[in-house]
């Protein structure tokens, strides 16, 4: 049999184009933030919205878990989650450390207290650039941290139901 | 004197202008490198969203503090993973991606040598 070198390598290159469709149209192209999972929070320093005083990243290795959780007044979704927050709160006695994006201050004092205030602690990023930090692109979102202030999950969207069991089963 | 005084003037303001003009060239060219992740195949140079904003405002601090590109690249990497930047960086997993195009050069050579030696022949 005669080896016919364009043959091979015609069959080659319909190999590597099929497997490149292959690879490529099975990887998902939604964004996620996976690549945070482990990572640990930098050195953080912002104002708490009703006092005068500055929370560093030092305040939370006190919690064996956190919640820190991106909300702002004018966000729709963080009305739907807020119910959820409030049962981590009540429920499963969960720190949650909320940061207020981009918001007015009386605005945000406003929805606390119509809504409850989910939150041990308030703190304000009033620029949104503290939040890229955290590897936020909208709100809101939620991170569950560790005492080491290692990231377990992140949360992209309001938080339900099934993410409150998800938590439950982490911090039991 | 008062030329003097009138030169010193505009030497300062020509070199405030010169050094902001570099600036902003370094800003648009980071921003046109970054991809708006809230946004459908738009920059962060190309898109006015919430996000985009902010990106820009990190990214305008982090030149003000002398970051270099690159330190402003990685710090976004490790944010938002390798997603937000256009260009990929060179490793393991865009290993082929940066050298197949030179691979698919030198073989295509090859091939095209064969071809004309088998004609010559």
């Amino acid at each position: 049999m005669k080896f016919s070198f364009s043959k091979v390598f015609t069959y080659l290159f319909i190999f590597f184009i099929i497997s490149v469709f292959f690879i490529g149209l099975k990887k998902s192209n939604i964004y996620d933030t996976k690549n945070l999972i482990n990572q640990k929070i930098n050195d953080f320093k912002l104002p708490a919205l009703n006092q005068d005083s500055v929370i560093t990243d030092f305040n939370l290795t006190k919690n064996n878990y956190t919640l820190i959780n991106f909300w702002a007044s004018w966000c729709l979704p963080c009305r739907d989650e807020h119910i959820y927050l409030m049962t981590l709160k009540k429920e499963y006695d969960l720190k949650i450390l909320g940061i207020n994006f981009k918001d007015e201050k009386k605005n945000a004092v406003k929805f606390l207290k119509k809504l409850g205030n989910p939150y041990y602690l308030t703190l304000v990023d009033d620029t949104g650039k503290s939040s890229v930090n955290f590897g936020i692109y909208g709100i809101p979102e939620s991170i569950l941290i560790d005492k080491e202030l290692k990231i377990i999950k992140k949360f992209i969207g309001p938080i339900n139901q099934t993410n409150i069991l998800e938590i439950a089963n982490i911090i039991k | 004197m008062k030329k003097t005084i009138l030169s010193i003037f505009c030497f300062f303001i020509f070199v405030d202008i010169l050094f902001a003009n570099e600036q902003q060239i370094k800003e648009i060219e980071i921003y046109k490198n970054l991809r708006c992740l809230v946004c459908q195949g738009q920059s962060i140079a190309d898109s006015n969203s919430d996000f985009a904003q902010t990106i820009k405002l990190v990214v305008k601090d982090q030149i003000s503090n002398g970051k270099k590109k690159k330190e402003i690249y990685d710090f976004l990497v490790e944010k938002y993973g390798e997603w937000i930047v256009y260009e990929p960086r060179i490793n393991k997993n865009n290993f082929f991606l940066w050298f197949l195009p030179y691979l698919v050069l030198v073989l295509g050579g090859f091939i095209i040598a064969i071809i004309i030696k088998k004609k010559g022949t």
